[in-house]
């Protein structure tokens, strides 16, 4: 835990950076920024992950345990979805949400 | 001291998020990102997890970012400005961000959390090492082998994506 700091400061903090990233997630019309917003989202709960986990159960470890396996689907999702967005970008060349429409089938 | 630190790097994530979700500029949005995610680094350094950090600087600041880079260099003009978004649709966006942000923050104001916490030291690499791989109650050994399972699989699956058709069929 880090001294001086409640739990409450810690969650508002966390709760804040969740919602920008759901404030991004709705208003960027672009795929790659799209993605970033993810990346705020999943970044919040890894950090409420660990936090909850020091200040309330610190024997425990399943939250921290919990938060490297969130960063490892983050760094997997990120990778799968670029690959994606440059297949698209062969194929449109565009990376516009709107002109996203056509799935292969 | 910790009090100021964790205010400190509370400014710097919450003002890099903001500038990273409005920048028009596509490029400094993702550095942007890369200030907000050793901000979160420095939180984890905070509560003497430092695993945790170092993983977060290496995955999240030399991985994750620099593919960012190289997908935005592969696909923009560097100086692209982004379209405006319209003005309602981030007046509505806005609106339910501030609406769900209200509810979370009266949910967790409201909750009995303890006023004392138990006494913590930090999180050892020793002990994250046992719990991986431990058969045990509680144990993670099967989402540790199931993830190393899913990581080859996003590997190849994005070699076979990104590689795309074939040149012939591509006219």
């Amino acid at each position: 835990m880090i001294a001086g700091i409640s739990i409450y400061e810690i969650l508002t903090l966390t709760s804040i950076l969740f919602f920008i990233g759901v404030y991004g997630f709705f208003t960027r019309v672009n795929l790659i920024t799209v993605l970033l917003s993810i990346e705020l989202i999943l970044n919040a709960s890894a950090v409420n992950f660990v936090l909850i986990n020091t200040y309330l159960f610190p024997d425990l470890l399943q939250g921290a345990v919990f938060s490297i396996f969130i960063i490892a689907l983050a760094a997997a999702e990120t990778a799968l979805a670029i690959a994606i967005i440059i297949n698209l970008y062969k194929i449109i060349y565009s990376v516009e949400v709107k002109d996203t429409e056509v799935m292969k089938y | 001291m910790e009090r100021i630190i964790f205010y400190i790097l509370a400014a710097v994530i919450i003002l890099f998020a903001v500038a990273s979700v409005t920048s028009r500029k596509i490029l400094r949005a993702v550095i942007y990102l890369l200030f907000v995610l050793i901000g979160i680094a420095g939180l984890y350094f905070l509560v003497d997890y430092n695993f945790l950090a170092a993983i977060q600087l290496t995955v999240y600041g030399g991985g994750i970012i620099v593919l960012f880079i190289f997908a935005v260099l592969l696909i923009h003009h560097v100086e692209l400005e982004l379209e405006k978004t319209a003005l309602k649709k981030k007046l509505i966006a806005g609106a339910l961000s501030a609406a769900g942000l209200a509810i979370t923050l009266w949910a967790i104001s409201t909750y009995p959390f303890p006023e004392t916490y138990p006494a913590y030291t930090s999180i050892e690499v020793r002990d994250i090492g046992l719990i991986l791989l431990s058969y045990e109650d509680g144990g993670f050994i099967l989402p540790f082998e199931v993830i190393s399972v899913l990581l080859v699989a996003v590997m190849i699956g994005s070699i076979v994506v990104a590689k795309g058709k074939k040149l012939t069929e591509n006219n």
